[in-house]
């Protein structure tokens, strides 16, 4: 038996977060550091799966199969596509920069307190989540992916709910009241979505008599298994359902603004640059594999529902007043192009789509550790309490620039290049859904620029003035989130050549060919 | 075998054929009996204790008694299904009156793991404050005393607990380990009857808050009361139906293979109206012991008012006892008429699931909660009871042994957040927990998510196997209202661990007592329990999977 390399990449952050949990109270900084080594030594992992994976070669590649819980047919099988290679290597980069730039946030305002040890278990349940999310890329098993799916929500509700911002228009006792409510409010959509996802994964097993995601999509092709039309289309609507919510689509999206609002900067790049990623891919790898045809039947509803998502998503960012809010919509707005691409049915639309989950991920890290930079500066998450701030912080501001300008998808930064393969994968079977999804484009640049013209352009305002520029640890981690977005907007087929073998599998599962004549895909 | 021997034991009588029969030597199985037998054993032996033991030593005594007869018991029973007796050689016991099986072994089994938990948390003495330098429990005094009264004051200074308790707790169990196992209806009602009286004591004995308890202990015994009747009126109608207590007769007569009609009971037997009312009644009768919904009344009071540890036992064994004498009585006896019982049995569940999690969002105090909370878990597991398929029997015994062990943990928990007035159950207490005694509040997290049913935990494997059950047999839509239950339920789980982890604490919050190492036990099984059979279930289901048929 060969090394558990894809086991090895979810247990080294699930025992890092056993480990920070039990550093004691004094020692807050060891438990700092403890928690970066851990999530490196998960990157090295992640580079090794990467280095192993053979683009070229079978379609799930270190695969690993244990019995499990027989009775419920379920066992513990691990592989990954390029898709889920892809999306483990972008968990497994984000995840230092998350806890560097996370360094001070959960420190404990009065010291002295014994027992309560928060920055201990801030760091441990982001290394929990972390284990969770690299383990729901990986698992080819239903059941597997599933327990872990709604897993994640357990830590994910305490860092929401337990650690914000340290100052607050409203005072402390109002803070944490908002704080719980969103918490609250993150848990319930998803456990809704999750327990609605738990009755059609029951129904899958009656209908197919395990879980294995390969045996029953190969049974599918193969015409052993069929399933009734209703049953299969109940099946998939509670899969996507459970995905909507989490992606999060249009209108189950409201859990977002509030989560993203509350939560520190760096647990809202968690949510939305991670572990919102699991429910676009699963989309792909679950709806489409699973459920072919009641896919394709979906296919028209769920596109209108990701257009509204991308206008409306992107007109509620022009109107925040709120940073972190604006950078929540405009990501619904995202996983609006993120989900057109994936039911377009075209293999450029699905290649933008999976490269736009990493781009996404990457110039959304960027944008909002920036900002959440600028507003443990100001102590304020307002708009208008900004203005001039590339005077006093010229690096700062750049940085947010640069994220921001990523974010509305400028030629030459990464997200660009799947923005514009999305559109055009659209295009070519839903001509209309694309010419529409482009004002999407159109708003963006709106709303980021606007953004960037309040707080970082005009008069200096006097709490803004002595604003120190960014601080070392701050540099280390824009500094590579800046170059890798540049490098890939610029040379993206690293990434690409990863995915697009998977996305052509996809294809041939949905049974989907690209509409002639074929455009060639953007490379 | 000797199903007929009993048969014949009663039908003689009715038709005086052989006037002065040889009455056979009744042949009794002790080897096969001995967990019951060393559990009444020891309740008799725990009552000579209480007239013989000086005071000073009953505790320790009583203790001693109770472990062992609870240990011993437990090892027979593993001993009897480690020789074939849950399977192989399961057979029916005591002229008839017993099964010996894979279910009934199976609850047994649970039963007095979960009692040997409970008890624990029965005589854990360090957390009330010392009462005039005498350590004492969560039990009254002198449980005749009157409350505020004088004697009582004196019962207090004079140091006196109520050790009562223990053998108490081991006739409760007594009756438990046969509720399931009871293959007569006989055997059935005078079963319940032993399990039932001692718990109506018991819920009477609190230290605290006595008035409360007493009045709960009235509510449950006059409302157990009429359910026991209603059970006995029940078994009477079946008699006159089938002309046989026995299970195995019944079902035959059910069936339609006997058509052979008792002389005396020829005008009743085999009308169906006393069928169909009988087993309505007898149902009826376990459904109020397992606290479904519309018979669920009892529970929040009952819950609440009782000594908390005597709360987890009753919410744990009880539940287990009848799910148990439930499932045999519909498996066994009545699976001839189950197309008339599912139907009504659906009903049950819907309201039960759907009842139990949205009326427990209201509550404001802990142990109410844990009581809607408990009558929700009755409508999950009514929805594996519905499936009757060999995988329903094996989940219901999975979850209920899952469900067990939280709620005895739970229970636990609630016995260690005091302030002045003795346990503070109000929910607005508990704000800040977590700030306060992390660890405590972690604890009881994690059996609040367990019983939210997430992942990882054996809240969800018990409710992944009772739905997956559940939609094998045909009922899809129940498995859609389960889990649209759960999701309300889990809106209030969650209320809790917010109020405990996201809220200020409060100034004059109550203080976590430091417990002596058997309520640790307790709640360490509770969380072992929990985390194992949510992690690697495989062997449980296994051993569920084995217990899953009866015996006819």
């Amino acid at each position: 038996m060969s090394f558990p390399l894809l086991t090895a990449t979810a247990v080294v952050p699930a025992v890092g977060a056993l480990a920070t949990a039990a550093v004691p109270a004094a020692r807050r900084t060891l438990a700092k550091w403890l928690a970066l080594l851990f999530s490196l030594a998960t990157l090295v992992l992640a580079i090794v799966v990467l280095v192993r994976f053979d683009p070229d070669g079978d379609r799930y590649q270190l695969t690993e199969s244990h019995s499990w819980i027989a009775d419920f047919g379920v066992r513990y099988e691990l592989g990954v596509d390029g898709i889920g290679v892809a999306l483990v290597a972008l968990t497994a980069l984000l995840m230092p920069f998350i806890i560097l730039a996370g360094w001070h946030d959960a420190d404990p305002l009065e010291t002295g307190s014994s027992r309560w040890r928060p920055t201990q278990g801030f760091f441990a349940l982001i290394l929990a989540v972390e284990a969770m999310v690299i383990i729901s890329f990986e698992a080819t098993d239903v059941f597997l992916f599933y327990i872990f799916f709604e897993a994640m929500l357990i830590p994910m509700y305490f860092l929401i709910g337990g650690f914000g911002d340290r100052a607050h228009e409203h005072g402390e006792q109002a803070a944490s009241t908002q704080r719980s409510y969103a918490a609250v409010k993150f848990l319930l959509y998803n456990l809704v979505g999750g327990l609605i996802m738990l009755a059609a994964v029951i129904g899958l097993y009656v209908v197919a008599g395990n879980f294995s995601l390969t045996e029953i999509a190969q049974a599918r092709a193969s015409g052993e298994l069929t399933m009734a039309t209703t049953t299969e289309r109940w099946l998939f609507l509670g899969f996507f359902f459970a995905f909507a919510v989490k992606a999060p689509l249009w209108p189950l999206h409201t859990w977002l603004p509030n989560a993203m609002q509350e939560s520190t900067a760096p647990v809202a790049v968690l949510i939305t640059a991670v572990v919102d990623k699991v429910g676009t891919f699963a989309m792909l790898r679950f709806c489409l594999q699973l459920f072919p045809e009641a896919s394709k039947w979906a296919t028209p509803a769920i596109l209108v529902l990701a257009l509204i998502s991308i206008i409306y998503g992107a007109l509620l960012a022009v109107g925040q007043r709120d940073i972190k809010r604006l950078v929540a919509y405009a990501s619904i707005s995202h996983f609006g192009f993120i989900i057109m691409g994936i039911f377009a049915m075209t293999s450029q639309g699905q290649s933008g789509a999976t490269l736009y989950m990493v781009n996404h991920g990457l110039s959304t890290a960027a944008l909002m550790l920036v900002a959440g930079f600028l507003i443990s500066r100001r102590g304020s998450r307002l708009i208008a309490d900004y203005g001039g701030v590339q005077k006093a912080a010229p690096v700062l501001a750049g940085t947010f620039l640069i994220g921001g300008l990523a974010t509305l998808s400028l030629p030459g930064l990464a997200p660009f290049v799947s923005e514009f393969l999305v559109l055009v994968g659209t295009f070519t079977r839903y001509p209309v859904v694309g010419i529409i999804a482009t004002f999407g484009i159109v708003l963006a640049a709106l709303y980021t620029l606007v953004l960037y013209q309040r707080t970082m352009t005009g008069p200096v305002k006097p709490e803004t003035a002595a604003m120190p520029d960014l601080r070392a640890r701050e540099l280390v981690v824009v500094a590579p989130l800046v170059v890798l977005l540049i490098f890939l907007g610029v040379y993206p087929k690293p990434v690409t050549d990863v995915i697009d073998p998977a996305v052509k599998q996809t294809m041939s599962d949905v049974q989907q060919k690209d509409p002639q004549p074929e455009v060639e895909a953007a490379k | 075998m000797s199903a007929t021997a009993v048969h014949s034991l009663w039908t003689t009588a009715a038709t005086a054929a052989d006037p002065i029969s040889k009455i056979d030597t009744p042949k009794i199985e002790y080897g096969q009996l001995a967990p019951t037998l060393i559990v009444v054993g020891a309740a008799v032996v725990g009552v000579l204790v209480e007239a013989f033991v000086p005071r000073k030593s009953r505790y320790y005594a009583q203790m001693f008694v109770s472990v062992v007869a609870l240990v011993a018991a437990f090892a027979t029973v593993v001993a009897l299904a480690a020789d074939g007796y849950g399977t192989t050689k399961a057979g029916i016991a005591a002229m008839g009156a017993i099964a010996v099986d894979g279910p009934a072994l199976f609850l047994q089994g649970t039963i007095l793991l979960a009692s040997l938990v409970a008890l624990f948390t029965f005589a854990e003495r360090r957390l009330d404050p010392q009462a005039h330098g005498n350590p004492v429990d969560s039990f009254a005094a002198q449980a005749a005393s009157v409350p505020g009264s004088e004697s009582e004051q004196k019962a207090v200074r004079a140091g006196f607990t109520t050790t009562e308790v223990f053998p108490l707790l081991l006739f409760a169990v007594a009756g438990m380990l046969i509720f399931p196992a009871a293959n007569d209806l006989l055997t059935l009602f005078v079963a319940l009857e032993v399990f039932s009286l001692p718990l109506y004591l018991l819920c009477a004995l609190a230290r605290r808050k006595r008035l409360m308890s007493q009045e709960a202990a009235v509510k449950y015994f006059l409302l157990g009361a009429f359910a026991s009747a209603f059970t006995l009126f029940g078994i009477a109608l079946l008699y006159g139906y089938a002309g046989s207590m026995s299970y195995g007769a019944i079902a035959q007569v059910v069936d339609g293979s006997v058509v052979e009609v008792t002389p005396a009971l020829a005008d009743t037997m085999g009308n169906d109206a006393l069928l169909l009312v009988g087993g309505a009644l007898i149902v009826m009768g376990l459904l109020f012991k397992v606290g479904a919904v519309p018979f669920h009344m009892w529970t929040p009071d009952v819950y609440q008012g009782a000594p908390t540890p005597v709360t987890g036992f009753m919410a744990a064994a009880t539940k287990v006892a009848a799910f148990g004498a439930l499932l045999r009585l519909l498996y066994v006896v009545l699976p001839g008429l189950r197309w008339d019982w599912r139907p009504v049995m659906w009903g049950v569940a819907i309201v039960t699931m759907l009842g139990g999690a949205i009326v427990a969002i209201t509550q404001t105090d802990i142990k109410r909660l844990l009581a809607y909370s408990s009558i929700a878990h009755a409508g999950f597991i009514l929805a594996g009871v519905i499936a009757t398929t060999p995988d329903g029997i094996s989940s219901v015994l999975f979850y209920l042994a899952a469900y067990s062990f939280v709620t005895i943990g739970a229970f636990a928990v609630v016995t260690l957040v005091r302030d002045a007035g003795g346990e503070a159950t109000h929910l607005s207490k508990w704000a800040g927990l977590g700030r306060r005694s992390p660890l405590v509040a972690a604890v009881f997290a994690v059996f609040l998510l367990a019983f939210a049913g997430i992942p990882l935990t054996s809240g969800f494997a018990g409710k992944f196997a009772v739905f997956k059950a559940a939609a094998e047999g045909g009922a899809a839509p129940l498995v859609v209202v389960g889990v649209i239950s759960s999701a309300v339920a889990a809106f209030f789980y969650i209320r809790v661990i917010v109020l405990m982890f996201f809220s200020e604490p409060r100034p004059e919050g109550p203080t976590v007592a430091v417990p002596s190492p058997l309520t640790t036990t307790a709640i360490a099984v509770g969380v072992a329990v929990t985390v194992v059979l949510g992690v690697a279930p495989q062997y449980f289901l296994d051993l569920a999977g084995q217990a899953g048929t009866f015996v006819r």
